[in-house]
């Protein structure tokens, strides 16, 4: 299906990245191009096909819930672009 | 000594002809020399590479005799590494220090290999030419004008091209196999689960499998048995017992069955590459082989279910760059949003936001059923054709590429690289093990022999391919080109 500009300035949005003006036009053909492709899977009738989540169809393995890795909060932290008082800083929330 | 494999290098290590150091030196020389040219590492190691080899000289010389101990290899520069930065191909990570080393890492570091750098890649492994790089694309060692394949591509053009002995991959749809075949050496693609992703940068989570890259199968083998094995740390990996992958190379091929799929020597395949093949069939033909011609009906839709699943995890597994507790942030945010947005646009590259955003949209509200659960469906006819062809044959053979590499450049329209995989993709969305071995060299430039397996076949796979190596040199040949370009 195709989209239009409003369509993928929405998508962007919700994807938090900005659009530049220049950019839109050209984002939304390739990305227009691109569901084209995914379209071809809409010629198949799946009615009855159970949905594939895991090629091996297993489950999530569970472990007991203790503590296994030591805090490394101090060392996480060294690689934030800005962190106070063993805080991530962002720019200012809330009044 | 550094054209050898892995294996020639371990005997030549333990009789003492090389040391560690002399080897990972000459490597080391090597990079410096044509890295610019190649740009295959991001990052290469010079002093820890040599304290390492010497740790290595020092372990063997007490007695250590690990088949790996000292031998010279490059990590994808998406696996995370102490103190040596990991950035994925990414503005977003160019500064990312990991805090650890990824389970592969650790388990090369245990066996005593020694990181010699990191590798160039497609940002954030997506992409098939490696041109998505932020770091500027790896060229391929046969013809500079060419691509290495990707996303893999700084890892296949440093095996190519004797910058390291062997090296770490990842495929999430083709991305160890085929640069392996535009470059001309083995890469392999274990199945889903086999070895740990833990400190894997993750792409698209239900596909995602790191591999080796190397020169041959049995080199293949030597790594998978490093690699392959539970990891706790990893919820997806497989609590399976681990083969000794180097046991059944020898295994005589008489009576294998090979499948050959139909829709894979159908309309798109060059002449050249489907001589090259089916010159190889020949090959195991001699060697007691069956051929079988097989169908995988569901083949065609394989590409456009993958654009499905592999961007609606791509955008959920990206949404923690954020600019908050690592990695690039942008100057002056105003406020919190545009702190997000701004950090996000400005630190992923075009073919990484456009994956973003085609995966936002099919996850948005109201699409999640047309979409994802759609290509999930898909998913299953594709895994039942496999399960189906797998009842009459031992392994499918076919090109692990429709022709030889393209031109740096020759593929802007993202579709036109998306169908790159088109042999490649079905593997992955079935979780099945997969590797490209060199099968001849039309127009002198290398083509790939795709060997798949059913789940956990690893064993067979590695077994078949070896036995193809020992029937043929494809595998030994080697880029004349490089040496006019120094």
């Amino acid at each position: 299906m195709a989209l239009d500009k409003s369509e993928v300035e929405k998508i962007a949005h919700l994807a938090r990245l900005q659009l530049s003006e220049d950019d839109v036009g050209e984002v939304t053909k390739r990305i227009t191009d691109i569901l084209a492709l995914i379209d071809q899977m809409q010629s198949v009738d799946t009615e009855n096909v159970d949905p594939l989540a895991h090629p091996l169809d297993v489950v999530q393995r569970l472990r007991e819930d203790e503590v296994t890795e030591h805090n490394q909060r101090d060392e996480l932290q060294k690689l934030a672009p800005l962190s106070e008082d063993g805080l991530f800083l962002v720019p200012k929330v809330i009044e | 000594m550094i054209e050898k494999t892995v294996a020639e290098l371990s005997a030549a290590l333990a009789a003492g002809e090389i040391s560690s150091v002399e080897l990972t030196q000459a490597y080391l020389d090597r990079i410096a020399h044509y890295n610019k040219t190649l740009n295959a590492y991001i990052t290469v190691c010079n002093d820890s590479a040599l304290a390492q080899a010497k740790a290595a000289d020092a372990a063997r010389a007490k007695g250590d005799t690990s088949p790996l101990l000292g031998i010279p290899l490059a990590h994808k520069d998406i696996f995370c590494t102490t103190g040596v930065r990991t950035t994925c191909g990414s503005r977003m990570l160019n500064n990312f220090i990991a805090p650890y080393d990824a389970t592969v890492v650790e388990r090369f570091n245990a066996a005593g290999a020694v990181m010699l750098g990191k590798t160039n890649m497609d940002e954030f492994a997506m992409g098939s030419s490696n041109e998505t790089s932020y770091f500027g694309p790896v060229r391929n060692p046969w013809d500079t004008e060419k691509v290495p394949g990707g996303s893999s591509g700084g890892s296949a053009a440093a095996v190519a091209a004797d910058l390291c002995a062997m090296a770490t991959g990842t495929d999430t749809g083709g991305s160890i196999r085929q640069p392996a075949a535009f470059c001309g050496i083995t890469g392999f693609k274990p199945s889903y689960g086999r070895v740990s992703r833990w400190g894997m940068i993750a792409f698209a989570s239900s596909l995602d499998q790191a591999g080796p890259i190397c020169k041959s199968a049995e080199d293949a083998a030597l790594m998978m048995n490093v690699m392959a094995g539970l990891d706790e740390k990893d919820s997806t990996s497989i609590d399976l017992p681990v083969e000794d992958y180097t046991a059944t190379l020898n295994d005589s091929l008489e009576g294998l069955r090979i499948g050959i799929p139909r829709q894979h020597f159908a309309e798109g395949l060059s002449p050249e590459v489907e001589q090259s093949i089916r010159d190889g069939l020949a090959v195991f033909e001699k060697l007691g082989a069956t051929i079988k011609e097989i169908d995988l009906p569901n083949n065609h839709l394989s590409v456009s279910a993958y654009y499905v699943v592999a961007p609606a995890e791509a955008s959920a597994n990206l949404s923690r760059y954020d600019g908050v507790r690592y990695g690039y942030r942008c100057e002056d945010p105003v406020d919190l949003e545009d702190m997000y947005k701004r950090t996000r646009s400005e630190g992923f590259g075009a073919e990484v936001k456009r994956r973003i955003m085609v995966g936002t949209y099919a996850l948005s509200a109201g699409f999640y059923d047309a979409y994802y659960r759609k290509a999930q469906r898909i998913r299953r006819l594709i895994k039942n054709d496999f399960s189906s062809a797998f009842k009459e044959v031992d392994v499918i053979i076919g090109p692990t590429s429709p022709h030889t590499a393209f031109g740096l450049g020759a593929k802007s329209d993202p579709v036109a690289m998306y169908l790159e995989d088109i042999y490649t993709i079905a593997v992955n969305l079935a979780g099945l093990p997969g590797m490209s071995i060199p099968a001849g060299l039309p127009g002198g430039m290398p083509t790939g022999m795709h060997i798949v397996g059913n789940d956990f076949a690893e064993a067979k796979l590695l077994n078949v391919a070896h036995q193809f190596q020992l029937n043929t040199d494809w595998h030994t040949r080697r880029p004349a080109a490089l040496g006019k370009e120094a």
